[in-house]
């Protein structure tokens, strides 16, 4: 069981759109896609703002990154790829309607694995698709309170991929994974940042067996995917339990809130009138192929069993440390220069724990140089491992430099003898605790061991007071 | 005073007086300054000092540009057309906008939000659309020479009824950027002339690839170097369905004896058949409308263009501002435009008219491997009077009979003329093969200096 007691019943499909943020440019026309920070507006011409007259053209690099999304994904890529225009309104759509792809797609039919309960699950990818993202609303206050729009068109043109789902997702454990794992993907390709705004939305159709399919839209955190559907699933479930026939709907998913609300019913289906964009000419794109898969990087599952096997760690090490393509770089930059497992231990325990409990990113970390410094001092036992999370907390709070923290705050281990001082001074002390060992319970030998290290502000090193204690506690 | 400067002067005194209506927007100042320029020097280029006049759906930085509508009423856009570019940059001087049908829908330059444009040839009479302010400015000597464009024989139906030259290139020939389009497949910028030699001209200007529009084609020629005296050898097709049923019979004698003048300027003649012609108009209108349905979806009055009401939700602005800001026939395109595209009508409308497109395309590649050119009438009748149609759009539409299947195959089409009924001139269109317009400009041309069909109208 993934811990929602719901294994079986549910169906889960995804449309998940990633922004190519990693491209220089927009899908059609020559605007940067840098704009975040940028005042509104400001990242515009007559292509992207859809000024009568002015014409797309198509982003060569991003057709070449989609290809490259669609070979990570074990898809097909299409002879030829089309785009189409799906009309609506909305002021945040300059043309009245938006480029995309909807027959021949520029891939389709790949498969990704993710965990699921002990076991692999292999989730099929329906369809890969180009499409440029519209501008951006922006309100005053709430969207209820606010009494007016404002529209940012920098966003507007931002070319986006679209990854389709077939509903073989079971969990929203499972749910959340696949996301995680396809972002890591598209960050092993560098074509995609996904810590940047908006980098990646959610589109998430979920039913209970048997039951009508609700699809909630606008999921835009990857925490939020999991919560919504979640949210979602106990709302069929109560439905279902109350008798309440569960209607085909679309569904909005409200971050702040935590829950969704109607959008639109079954009967106020949108209707896009699809058709062929003529201002932009098929490409024939299967020639492309070769070529970019030769450029294919290591993806993560490579990487993984590369890292076991060259570094002889373990699986779970080494599934933390690839399942983001940074931390993947932390660690083979500071395994290269260190015991590789102890890196391991290291890196995916003791580093991500701390970023994790920061809530930070490997990015925010420090350099590996200083992670590397950090394990020499260890290895050679000048600190003890006490004293290296010190450091390495002291670096992500304050920064500095590791050998300055060392010795301002005295983490480098005490003489030999300061410490034999010390559980001299100790075992006369505690002669109770003494007797109890003697009395054979060892347990109170690590009662023992915390009052020398106590009285040595912890920079003994326990394993040696452990055997200074049994070797002066046999003598006496 | 200096000569072209002096020249624009005498083209801005005619404007002045003029009962055409040929312009929506002058550039008296524009024109002035460029011919100044020339005049000293300082501008050279293949149409130094010349007066070309720009149809009002070609955008111009700096220069109102309306597409002959309401909704656009006020637009001036910040970025000139590719085609517009390329005048400047040979010396242009550009007079102005031009007259139009609204956004280019129509036969007759009668819907423009502006008011008609009249027929130089007699006052109470349809110039021809969509180009007509071209067309007419043209005739009447309001300016050297125009750019139309021509979706379904936008540029050849003013040139046959105000008795000028007009080509419809190959699609892609011409860039569309900064176009505002219509039908956007079918269209393409064409010049507009009052003798072949200038058209040829200024397609040279006009003509070659621009990275900026995906469906614009590298193709080199130069063609003023096709201005030659010399049709032997050419075979000319005749295709039959375009003599059919509502061709005027003047129409139908004049175009008769232009291809006799060319046989006996040494080319040949056969008929031929083009099968899927009569399909061409059905396909022709719910193609354009249902592109049109979709272009015309930016105009809602938000960032620029007409802003009618406030404080209401944007579904009730943009309904409002669209059905205040568009004329009746552009409603009328977009609504059945939007119904054909629509879910469980679009394989039944749209997709059935690309499959008759494609049959129309294969019609002309077939005829083209046994003939140099094909020639027929331009339009089935001469100019009809203002209003004639007003009730009956169909029979409108109609009369673009002979001039769509060229658009719909994308093949180019210059239109000469050829006659007159009365007092009104007759068009003979030349269609060549894809980029053959060195071919149908020689024909033309050819023709052109063995007749004497040049005239001014009346008055000019």
């Amino acid at each position: 069981m993934d811990g929602d007691g719901l294994e079986g019943s549910v169906i889960i499909g995804l449309e998940i759109h990633c922004q190519l943020n990693k491209l220089n440019s927009k899908l059609f026309c020559g605007c940067s896609t840098k704009q975040q920070g940028l005042e509104p507006n400001t990242m515009t011409c007559p292509v992207c703002l859809g000024l009568p007259g002015a014409l797309p053209v198509i982003n060569k690099k991003a057709v070449e990154y989609s290809i490259m999304v669609g070979l990570a994904l074990s898809c097909e890529i299409a002879e030829h790829t089309q785009f189409y225009r799906k009309n609506y309104y909305y002021p945040d759509l300059p043309r009245g309607f938006q480029i995309t792809q909807y027959d021949w797609p520029i891939a389709s039919n790949g498969i990704l694995t993710v965990e699921a309960d002990g076991e692999e699950r292999t989730v099929r990818i329906r369809r890969v698709h180009m499409e440029e993202d519209p501008g951006r609303l922006v309100h005053q206050g709430s969207i209820e309170t606010s009494k007016f729009v404002l529209v940012d068109y920098n966003r507007s043109g931002m070319p986006l991929l679209e990854v389709v789902t077939e509903p073989d997702l079971r969990s929203p454990k499972e749910a959340r994974r696949f996301i995680n794992k396809l972002r890591n993907i598209l960050e092993y390709l560098d074509v995609f940042d996904g810590s940047l705004e908006g980098a990646l939305r959610v589109d998430a159709n979920v039913s209970l067996r048997g039951g009508a399919r609700v699809e909630i839209k606008n999921i835009s955190s990857y925490k939020g995917v999991e919560r919504a559907l979640l949210f979602e699933i106990s709302r069929q479930q109560n439905m279902k339990r109350r008798g309440v026939k569960v209607t085909q709907e679309t569904r909005h998913y409200d971050d702040e809130r935590n829950c969704t609300i109607t959008l639109r019913t079954k009967e106020q289906a949108e209707e896009y009138r699809y058709y062929p964009e003529p201002d932009l000419v098929p490409l024939s794109v299967k020639s492309w192929e070769p070529r970019l898969k030769a450029t294919l990087p290591e993806l993560p599952d490579a990487r993984r069993e590369r890292f076991k096997k060259q570094y002889s760690i373990s699986d779970d090490h080494a599934k933390v440390i690839t399942s983001e393509i940074r931390v993947a770089n932390y660690y083979e930059c500071v395994a290269g220069k260190c015991e590789p497992r102890l890196a391991a231990t290291w890196v995916a325990d003791y580093l991500k724990g701390e970023l994790n409990y920061r809530d930070r990113d490997i990015k925010d970390a420090f350099e590996p140089e200083k992670m590397i410094y950090i394990l020499e001092q260890l290895k050679t036992g000048i600190i003890t491992d006490k004293g290296a999370v010190e450091v390495m907390r002291a670096l992500l709070d304050e920064g500095g430099d590791p050998k300055d923290i060392i010795l301002s705050r005295n983490l480098a281990k005490v003489e030999t003898d300061i410490t034999k001082a010390a559980v001299k001074d100790v075992i006369k002390e505690n002669l109770e605790a003494i007797r109890d060992y003697k009395d054979g319970k060892p347990q109170a030998l690590n009662y023992l061991v915390g009052k020398v290290m106590k009285k040595t502000n912890g920079r003994a090193d326990p394993a040696e007071v452990n055997l200074l204690l049994r070797e002066l506690l046999e003598c006496t | 005073m200096a000569l072209y400067e002096e020249s624009v002067h005498k083209a801005f005194d005619r404007i002045k007086h003029s009962k055409l209506n040929a312009y929506i927007t002058l550039d008296k100042e524009g024109a002035l300054e460029t011919a100044g320029k020339v005049d000293d020097g300082k501008v050279s280029g293949r149409l130094a000092g010349m007066t070309v006049a720009v149809k009002d759906c070609i955008t111009t930085k700096g220069l109102l540009t309306t597409c002959g509508s309401k909704i656009l009423s006020g637009y001036v856009p910040p970025f000139d057309a590719e085609v517009v570019a390329r005048l400047r940059k040979e010396g242009a001087v550009i007079t102005g906008k031009t007259n139009m049908d609204e956004f280019a829908m129509g036969t007759s330059t009668e819907s423009s939000y502006y008011g008609p444009t009249k027929n130089p040839w007699d006052l109470t009479r349809v110039p021809g659309g969509s180009s007509g302010g071209s067309g007419a400015a043209v005739a009447g000597l309001e300016c050297r020479m125009a750019l139309g464009t021509d979706t379904g024989g936008s540029v050849r139906c003013p040139a046959s009824f105000c008795g000028v030259v007009g080509i419809k290139p190959t699609y892609g020939l011409v860039s569309r950027y900064g176009v505002i389009a219509y039908a956007n497949s079918l269209e393409q910028v064409g010049p507009m002339a009052r003798n072949v030699s200038d058209a040829a001209l200024l397609l040279d200007v006009i003509a070659g690839h621009d990275p900026k529009d995906s469906t614009s084609v590298p193709h080199d020629a130069c063609y003023t170097d096709h201005l030659v005296e010399d049709v032997k050898g050419l075979t000319i097709g005749v295709p039959k369905e375009y003599f059919g049923e509502g061709t005027d019979k003047k129409v139908d004698n004049a175009v008769w004896s232009a291809i006799m003048k060319l046989d006996k300027l040494g080319a040949d003649y056969k008929e031929v058949s083009l099968p899927h012609t009569k399909y061409a108009l059905s396909a022709y209108y719910i193609i354009a409308m249902c592109e049109a349905s979709s272009n015309l979806a930016r105009f809602d009055g938000l960032r620029y263009g007409l802003r009618i009401g406030k404080d209401e939700n944007w579904h009730t602005t943009f309904s409002r501002i669209r059905a205040e800001g568009f004329g009746e026939e552009v409603k009328r395109r977009i609504m059945l435009g939007t119904y054909a595209l629509s879910e469980g009508y679009y394989g039944k409308y749209y997709l059935k008219a690309l499959k008759v497109r494609t049959l129309i395309k294969q019609d002309f590649e077939k005829v083209f491997k046994g003939v140099d050119v094909l020639a027929a009438p331009t339009m089935p009748t001469t100019a009809f009077k203002i209003g004639e149609h007003a009730d009956d759009p169909l029979s409108m539409y109609m009369a673009d009979i002979d001039t769509v299947p060229v658009n719909l195959a994308g093949v180019p089409s210059i239109s000469v003329p050829c006659g007159f009924a009365g007092k009104l001139p007759i068009g003979i269109q030349f269609i060549g093969g894809f980029f053959d317009e060195p071919k149908i400009i020689r024909t033309a041309h050819t023709y052109e200096l063995n007749t004497d069909f040049q005239k001014l109208p009346e008055g000019f």
